[in-house]
């Protein structure tokens, strides 16, 4: 298989996996453990048979454009360095997979943890395998959210809800500036791509705008890998599952931000600030951690500070500006994620057996469970930095660059001093956790009585201790070639010697680690007893520093400034709001003038001036100012006097050459004003008598003086700018392509239509799509819509009409009313097949004179309309079965397929095809795929707004049933 | 001609402004048709204006040189799309002023009255004849 393939493979198999775990039913543990189990083992083997192209030198590259506009791909690449990391996140996640089967009780939902999980793997080899600055970001904030779901898992549990909040808040407000410190550096730098970027590190360092970049960047590594004074997050996210944990702060999640730094090492570091930055936050964040993790009783708590304290000493390494602690740092991230791991299992293992992972309880496990305890010695044997095992090897690296890192800068001087003070630490609490946990007396009150778990649950461990003692013992052999290739993947032509050999002879570092391993047992000694009875209940010094409290205190105190920002600044009224709209839209097109000093009313082009247009558009101005004046009290004349305007505006359309725009706005104005008067009927008219108080008298005339300003405003620079636009020459723009290619590329005439169907199709099936979704939206608004009672009683003609029903012999009431509209009936029973035949005409005419689809399907449904208003509802549907959500779907599906098409000619989506083909009878016929694409259009346009009509023509019909619901049950309570 | 046309465009929007700044629901409702059809004339006239003229060729297969069309046809397209989707929007807010009309009692914008204790036009008066 080529290589590349190998490589998308790997890349892809987890969020494939990921799709397919959460499709298994809730009890399928074995298939979904099973089947991330196979995710990540044929990605390890993907990855494994790329590693002599990767240890070559020369990157696998994988690319395919993503956003061609903005130069951006999507890289894929696989050095020396992603190589190491991917097999870390692929092994350890196989390890997890197999482990979390029989951590995970039969209760919990499993697929959706394996779900989670290998989407995990998958969005942390993503950042591994990113060959594009801003691909590698959106990985990093996938990472966020998933492992805000995995610490979430038991989303019943309060504790886990704060942890996944308080570690999503946390690290995806790093990924944010991470975001932003990407694009800086891609702009420093003149590419998104990775290689471009790590080629430009001298100028990056040099531009003005490394520090800024730095900054961010370093925000989002600094979070992501839980460094003072972000760390609050990681012990917090403990409450998620064991293996959950075993991943995250060990393989994963917190190695993201050291991977980070170390890619970015070779452009970003080497400066002072890099210097300040990195290595004091790694100080810090070493010896805070070692020293809390000391007073820590939860297992869980001990290895999440000690978790931080070595995420601390890699983060501090690479701040050292040293090429051979960058590989140190490499070497302690391998062994680190090791050792951890199975720590972290273990943990889980005691957890699952005895029920508790309380320290203070739990003593002489060793008796029960001897083969557990032996790995976990060995495993904490490697944290602390005993011989012969991984973890010695690079604290040795550590301590040796401690020595060696020489300058004036405090730092450099007190260096070995705390690299030794933090290792004396470590050896402290690795000690307290092995002595404490299986050593003493048998423990009495376990809530279970503890044993060896099952076979299958310790493999995990076994083979991360294996490669704990392996690396330890013959490093070379083992880690040693993967290490090279990576650290010179970052490193390149700056690759120190170094010798990964167990003895050095006497020297400094030695002396430092006996120091360490000595100071750490002696001061076991002597306190050990009473850290468990420490009455303070946190680490001495810190213990009133309370880091989740500072953080609820700030996110609180965000939330309540939000509040008060929004009391000061908000209005949950509509009408400041869009008072504030316009006044924005106007300040807005007013400063646009001004700024540029356009002289808004030179003369220049004009047409023709006719007196009739003007009278016109005196009707029209009357029809529009009727309507703002009447619209409080006299609703029907409103709605006719906005028809009045709408039909001017139509023909104007049709006097400026705009005969498709005419007859559309005609059709539309029909149906609209349709609607409104259907509507009018649940909507009051305002009674004149309503009380207004005095107070309130005054408010409103100001209220109203304002609004009158802010209207004449904006009709007066409405007016302006379209006076001033159209004196102007017409500027030479695409208009005059579109007129001389309609025919010879589309075959049409009518330009309009030509336009909408064939060369804007695209936007044209946007548009039809929304309609339809307002159409179905107004069907669910309305499907449970409880109507408000009628505003109007019945009108005067209908009780005249019962009252002679009434006094009339045989007659009911109700029988003239039902007459009523006799000859209304006839005639739309007649009009109906020609208002068919006329919308026919208009959709066939389309292409070639005004007309079309959307004009067409208007038509339709004014004749449906017109046969709801004469016969009422359900008159019609007896004898009518209109389906208008089914025609929503067909317009839909035959616009879509009409496009699809052309992909059978091999040409993009949407392209026309057109003929003009002889037929018998009918003569030349203009045959277009753009005219199927049109009959979508129409089919639509007849579902969207007859599903509208229908289900508003409904809302009476419901109202007849309410009203004789409520009659008869009064009856029956006038009976009873 | 094009002073007509700037004064109506400019009518229309003052009267669609004012109206939609009213506190009924109903008013806005019209107050937008109003401001749609201004603005859609407004979009219509950056083609500027030309009499007579469509954009529809003859029954010949291409246009001369001297032959006059509108000199934009891209805003007469975008304009009728313009029209179904104001109509589509008109539809859905009159819906949507229905249904909070059933749901609060009450057409002002906001869903309450202004003045607590104040009737709600919408509800039946005690002494208004019932049918």
């Amino acid at each position: 298989m080529a290589p590349e393939l190998l490589l998308v493979l790997a890349a892809i198999l987890p969020f494939l996996g990921s799709a397919a775990a959460i499709c298994l039913p809730g009890h399928a543990r074995n298939a979904a453990a099973g089947l991330a189990g196979f995710v990540t083992v044929t990605g390890l083997a993907c990855i494994g048979l790329l590693y002599p192209l990767a240890a070559s030198g020369a990157p696998v590259v994988f690319a395919v454009d993503w956003l061609p506009a903005l130069g951006i791909r999507l890289v894929l690449r696989l050095d020396g360095l992603a190589w190491i990391f991917s097999v870390l996140v692929l092994g350890i996640g196989a390890l997890v997979a197999l482990y979390a089967r029989y951590y995970m009780d039969a209760a919990d939902p499993i697929p959706r943890l394996y779900c989670y999980l290998l989407a995990f793997v998958g969005a942390m080899l993503g950042i591994v395998l990113s060959g594009n600055l801003i691909q590698l970001v959106v990985f990093w904030e996938l990472t966020s959210v998933v492992s805000f779901l995995l610490i979430g898992y038991w989303s019943d549990n309060a504790s886990a809800r704060d942890g996944a909040r308080m570690a999503l808040t946390i690290t995806a407000a790093g990924g944010l500036c991470l975001l932003v410190g990407a694009v800086l550096l891609g702009r420093i730098a003149g590419s998104y791509e990775l290689d471009a970027v790590l080629a430009a590190g001298p100028v990056v360092r040099e531009s003005p705008l490394y520090g800024p970049a730095l900054v961010l960047v370093l925000a989002g590594a600094l979070t992501k890998s839980a460094q003072l004074p972000f760390h609050i997050w990681l012990p917090r996210a403990m409450a998620a599952p064991t293996p959950v944990s075993a991943y995250l702060h060990s393989a994963t999640m917190v190695k993201a931000g050291i991977f980070l730094m170390i890619r970015f090492w070779p452009v970003l570091a080497g400066t002072e600030s890099w210097y300040w930055i990195v290595g004091t936050a790694g100080m810090a964040t070493m010896l805070v951690g070692s020293w809390s993790a000391i007073f820590q009783h939860d297992l869980k708590g001990l290895l999440a500070y000690s978790t931080i304290s070595h995420l601390g000493l890699i983060t501090l390494l690479l701040g050292l500006n040293s090429p051979l602690a960058v590989v140190a740092a490499i070497f302690h991230t391998v062994n680190h994620a090791t050792f951890k791991a199975s720590l972290f299992m273990a943990a889980g293992i005691i957890d699952h057996e005895t029920g508790t992972r309380d320290m203070r309880r739990l003593s002489g496990l060793w008796h029960a469970m001897p083969y557990t305890a032996t790995l976990a010695m060995v495993a904490a044997a490697a944290m602390a930095g005993v011989p012969l095992l991984n973890g010695f090897l690079s604290k040795e690296m550590f301590l040796a660059e401690a020595v060696d890192s020489t300058g004036e800068h405090w730092l450099n001087l007190a260096l070995p001093v705390l690299a030794t003070l933090a290792s004396a630490f470590t050896v402290l609490y690795s000690l307290r956790f092995i002595r404490q946990t299986f050593f003493g007396p048998p423990a009495r009150d376990l809530p279970h009585a503890p044993h060896e778990p099952v076979r299958w649950m310790r493999i995990p461990i076994e083979a991360l201790v294996l490669v704990c003692v392996a690396i330890g013992l013959v490093p070379n052999l083992t880690i040693g070639p993967a290490l090279a290739g990576a650290a010179r993947a970052v490193l390149g032509e700056r690759m120190p010697d170094y010798d990964l050999a167990i003895w050095h002879g006497f020297n400094a570092p030695l002396a430092m680690s006996v120091l360490a391993l000595a100071g750490g047992v002696a001061l076991y000694r002597v306190f050990g007893a009473r850290i468990d009875t420490n009455p303070r209940g946190g680490p001495w010094l810190m213990h009133r520093l309370d880091g989740g409290w500072l953080f609820e205190r700030g996110m609180t105190g965000l939330v309540k400034g939000a509040r008060w920002l929004e009391a000061r600044l908000g209005t949950e009224h509509l009408q400041p709001q869009l008072r504030i709209l316009f006044l924005a839209a106007l300040a807005a097109a007013a400063a646009a003038g001004v700024a540029r000093g356009l002289d808004l009313l030179a003369p220049g082009r004009a047409t023709a001036f006719d007196p009739a247009f003007a009278l016109m558009w005196l009707v029209g101005a009357a029809c529009a100012l009727g309507a703002a004046e009447r619209a409080k009290y006299h609703r029907l004349s409103a709605v006719i006097l906005v028809g009045g305007a709408g039909l001017v505006s139509s023909l104007t359309f049709l006097w400026l050459s705009a005969p498709d725009l005419a007859v559309t706005q005609i059709l539309v104005e029909i149906v609209t004003t349709a609607m409104l008067l259907l509507g009018l009927r649940w909507l009051p008219k305002r009674d004149r008598a309503i009380p207004v108080p005095d107070s309130e008298r005054v408010r409103a005339r100001r209220r109203r003086v304002t609004d009158l300003v802010i209207a004449l405003a904006a009709g007066l620079g409405l007016a302006t700018i379209a006076y001033a636009v159209m004196t102007r020459p017409a500027v030479d723009g695409i208009g005059r392509w579109f007129v001389e290619e309609a025919y010879p590329q589309a075959g049409g005439r009518n330009v309009v239509n030509v336009l909408l169907v064939d060369f804007r199709a695209f936007d044209t099936l946007g548009e039809i799509a929304v309609l339809g979704i307002v159409g179905l939206t107004v069907f669910a608004l309305l499907r449970r819509f409880r109507p408000a009672p009628d505003s109007l009683e019945r009108p005067a003609q209908q009780r005249r009409h019962d009252a002679d029903d009434r006094s009339s012999e045989g007659r009911e009431p109700g029988h003239t009313t039902a007459d009523a509209l006799l000859v209304p009936r006839l005639v739309t029973t007649w009009l109906f097949p020609f208002i068919i035949l006329l919308a026919l005409h208009l959709f066939l005419r389309g292409h070639d004179l005004p007309g079309g689809g959307f004009a067409a399907g208007i038509a339709l449904t004014v004749a449906f309309m017109l046969q709801y208003m004469a016969w009422g509802a359900a008159w019609v549907e007896e004898r009518l079965r209109i389906q208008p959500i089914a025609w929503i779907g067909l317009g839909l599906l035959v616009a879509v397929l009409a496009g699809a098409g052309s992909w059978l000619a091999g040409r993009p989506f949407l392209t026309a095809y057109f003929a003009y083909w002889k037929f018998p009878i009918l003569g030349k016929v203009p045959v277009a795929s753009a005219l199927v694409f049109d009959l979508g259009i129409m089919v639509l346009v007849v579902g969207a707004s007859a599903l509208m009509l229908v289900a508003l023509a409904h809302q009476s019909l419901r109202r007849t049933r309410v009203a004789q619901g409520q009659a008869e049950r009064e009856a029956s309570e006038e009976r009873a | 001609m094009e002073l007509v046309l700037s004064l109506g465009i400019g009518v229309l929007a003052a009267a669609g402004v004012w109206l939609m700044l009213r506190p009924r629901s109903f008013q806005v409702a019209l107050g937008l048709s109003l401001l749609s059809y201004a603005v859609n004339l407004f979009i219509f006239a950056m083609g500027r204006l030309t009499v007579g003229a469509p954009p529809v060729l003859g029954a010949g297969t291409g246009i001369g040189q001297d032959s006059v069309f509108v000199d934009d046809p891209v805003t007469q397209a975008l304009v009728l799309t313009a029209l179904v989707i104001s109509f589509a929007l008109t539809a859905l807010f009159l819906v949507v002023l229905l249904a909070a009309r059933g749901i609060t009692g009450s057409d002002h914008v906001d869903g309450r009255e202004p003045h607590p204790g104040q009737q709600s036009p919408g509800e039946p008066h005690p002494g208004r004849p019932q049918p």
